[in-house]
């Protein structure tokens, strides 16, 4: 931690960037996001298990791009963020300073986004767990994986929290906002909710980089990440791409290949 | 008591599965008239909602029909097509709606006779599903 | 329990906090529910009862004369809402206080006449809570039908506040008892008030222009959670949805704190940036709302700041803005 404060300390003083985007204490042991822009400031940035939240959503807001040129402080899915952000364009070489950080806290110094790629391929994009609940809710008869996400979709209140806490949703005009027409329905009954929702995944689906911000952020604990994972599975099998490792990657949905299979075409 | 008799929406393409349903006509072949056509200039206009919004307002079945790979008149739209519609079987599939009420098919503007036969096993596999109701309950759900 | 058998017999619906997954929720239960006493408060508020997070306005056919209106049939069942936080029962009362104001809003008039409030004292509080600070606490009466509070016999005070906790007693005469001897404060939890209400209001009229909202609004992300889980929040959208010839006007649910919610039809949108879509969250429920309608718009039941996924901490905020110096 105090090498990560040293090196911030640094940033700021020596004015390389504005800004640093870290980890802080919350509220009973939680973990909030913090704005550093005094080098005398730096005590209050922390790293540990808990610093789960991915700080890339803040790299695109106006109100941060305001405070000058930010550093963020970046575990894995957060690098990941940062890669698939520079491929759709988002963000360029440089525009930002990276601070990596691995799983045990420590420093990893990345020159440039060269330097991301090859340290986050390494990385499986989806856990042993992940699979396995994957696995159990694709055994369910239909019937029954129907009413498990209609009990938990019916909840939703359409908050959309699990829209503001993803780095990957930043258009600044959401489909849901425009109302001519109003494709997706705003109220939250059940049609609104379930449309919403197989519509976030879908436009997602290739862009995920399974930070699980989505069902972190939502107030009533629905799965959602769920609905992403699964898509990341399939475009994986199916065509061989992964999102958030090559900042100069394809996007699935505009991208195709002439020999794409599928096996329920006529 | 009348048999159930589905109602099926289809997206289809311009160039290709329009021509052929219309030479189906011309050819005076007779098939299952469940199908109301929804004629676009590419299957890669079709946006993956459009088929859920045919499922809330009332059909049982959906065919999504274009040209055959390699002869898109737009040279591309149906590859970007066939991936989105892989992605979107799969994501229906895992949230529980049955994807059996959903069938693609690449049908030429030549090809009248294949159109005819789609179309009635196509219908009467709707038949055999049933209404669509599991998902037209949704619709009046969740409202006080 | 006994009492809300009874009820249930007589055909009322009965809203109580169940467990569901790690969360505390309310639903309508069945007998033999597991109503939960034991937590300091739920995720969600109960004013989704009297105020429903979707709701339908009226319904449209479109004849060849014109529109018709069919005239609304549903019935709103008698309801009560057992064991929420005295808090949420006085939130009623911001509740009421809007829908009252000038327009008297049928729809939530006659939902929150067939609703009785019967909450319980909270024996225990959270760093979250701050009724105390905002004119409640643990025991506060505000909005409730009955308070019942637990004593350490097992045995619950009951104190009727109002006409409608009468109603409640003579439906169940033998259930009621004589006052206990055991005093109520004994039983309620401790929370220290951090502010007073009143003064935050005269500090927050110096501080619109101060750039406290900046720095305080830079962590949110403007999901909307805290409005869509406050007791207090009414900001609502009306929803047109039609099917060919017919359709729904719906109201639902809606939060200040989206960034398109002033967006003016002009491409306008005076509350672009998130600092000011922050302030105007404070100040419409700690100086706006007390001016305009005498009641202040939060009860301090914490829950905004328990699920905001960046920690935002209102109280914190609050504590924050009394500290700072009087602009000049």
């Amino acid at each position: 931690m105090q090498e990560l404060r040293n090196k911030v300390k640094e940033l700021l003083s020596k004015g390389t960037v504005q800004t640093v985007i870290g980890y802080g204490e919350g509220t009973a042991g939680k973990v909030r996001p913090v704005f550093i822009t005094d080098p005398g400031n730096t005590d209050s940035l922390i790293f540990d298990l808990r610093c789960k939240q991915n700080l890339a959503v803040y790299l695109l807001k106006p109100e941060v791009k305001q405070l000058g040129k930010a550093a963020v402080v970046a575990p894995l899915f957060t690098l990941k963020t940062i890669l698939q952000l520079a491929a759709e364009f988002q963000l360029a070489d440089g525009d930002i300073v990276i601070i990596g950080m691995d799983d045990e806290g420590k420093l990893i110094e990345f020159p440039d986004l060269a330097a991301v790629e090859a340290f986050v391929t390494r990385y499986d994009d989806l856990s042993a767990e992940t699979k396995a609940e994957l696995d159990r809710i694709e055994k369910m008869p239909l019937e029954e994986r129907w009413q498990y996400w209609q009990k938990e979709l019916s909840r939703c209140i359409k908050c959309y929290a699990c829209r503001a806490a993803c780095p990957l949703c930043y258009c600044t005009r959401c489909t849901v906002e425009i109302n001519q027409p109003q494709w997706i329905a705003v109220p939250s009954h059940d049609l609104g909710n379930l449309e919403w929702h197989i519509m976030r995944a879908m436009h997602l689906a290739g862009r995920c980089i399974n930070c699980g911000e989505c069902a972190r952020a939502c107030p009533l604990d629905i799965p959602l990440n769920l609905l992403t994972q699964k898509l990341i599975r399939e475009i994986s099998l199916h065509f061989n791409q992964r999102a958030g490792i090559g900042s100069k990657a394809e996007n699935t949905l505009s991208t195709f290949k002439p020999d794409d299979k599928e096996n329920f075409i006529n | 008591m009348s048999e159930f008799e589905p109602k099926i929406v289809a997206f289809v393409c311009n160039w290709c599965t329009y021509a052929g349903a219309d030479l189906t006509g011309t050819s005076r072949i007779k098939y299952a008239s469940n199908v109301r056509v929804l004629r676009f200039p590419c299957t890669g206009r079709i946006d993956f909602m459009l088929l859920l919004k045919a499922f809330a307002n009332g059909a049982d079945g959906i065919i999504v029909s274009g040209c055959h790979p390699n002869d898109c008149h737009y040279t591309s739209g149906n590859f970007h097509a066939r991936r989105r519609w892989i992605v979107f079987r799969s994501l229906l599939d895992f949230i529980g709606i049955d994807v059996r009420r959903i069938h693609f098919a690449w049908i030429s503007a030549a090809e009248g006779a294949k159109w005819a036969e789609f179309v009635n096993t196509v219908t009467a596999d709707i038949k055999k599903l049933g209404p669509n109701a599991d998902y037209r309950r949704l619709l009046d759900a969740g409202i006080a | 329990m006994e009492l809300l058998k009874k009820l249930s017999s007589k055909g009322w619906r009965i809203i109580a906090p169940v467990r569901s997954g790690n969360q505390v929720t309310f639903r309508e239960i069945a007998e033999g529910a597991d109503i939960l006493e034991d937590f300091v408060q739920s995720t969600q508020s109960a004013k989704g009862v009297i105020f429903p997070p979707v709701e339908e306005l009226f319904r449209y056919h479109m004849k060849k004369e014109g529109a018709e209106l069919p005239e609304q049939e549903k019935t709103i069942p008698t309801t009560l809402v057992f064991g929420l936080r005295p808090c949420d029962a006085a939130a009623v009362n911001s509740l009421n206080a809007v829908f009252t104001w000038d327009y008297q809003d049928s729809q939530f008039k006659e939902r929150l006449e067939n609703t009785y409030f019967m909450p319980v004292s909270c024996s225990r509080a959270d760093e979250y809570c701050f009724c105390t600070s905002v004119g409640g606490n643990p025991g506060d009466t505000r909005g409730s039908d009955i308070l019942l509070t637990k004593l350490s016999t097992g045995e619950y005070l009951a104190e009727i506040v109002t006409d409608k906790g009468k109603k409640i007693t003579e439906l169940a005469p033998g259930l009621f008892g004589a006052e206990p001897l055991e005093a109520k404060e004994k039983n309620l939890a401790v929370v220290d008030r951090r502010f007073d209400a009143r003064e935050l209001k005269q500090k927050l009229e110096t501080l619109f222009d101060s750039n406290i909202w900046v720095q305080q609004s830079l962590r949110c992300i403007g999901c909307g959670a805290c409005a869509f889980v406050c007791p207090t929040c009414v900001c609502f959208d009306i929803q047109d949805e039609g099917r060919g010839n017919q359709g729904k006007r719906l109201r639902c649910w809606d939060s200040c704190g989206f960034s398109l919610f002033t967006l003016h039809t002009s491409g306008h949108n005076p509350r672009d940036k998130q600092s000011q879509r922050w302030r105007q969250r404070i100040m419409h429920k700690f100086s706006y709302q007390p001016d305009r309608l005498a009641v202040t718009g939060c009860v301090g039941c914490g829950r905004c700041s328990r699920a905001c996924p960046v920690d935002m901490n209102l109280l914190e905020h609050l504590v924050q803005a009394m500290a700072m110096e009087v602009q000049p």
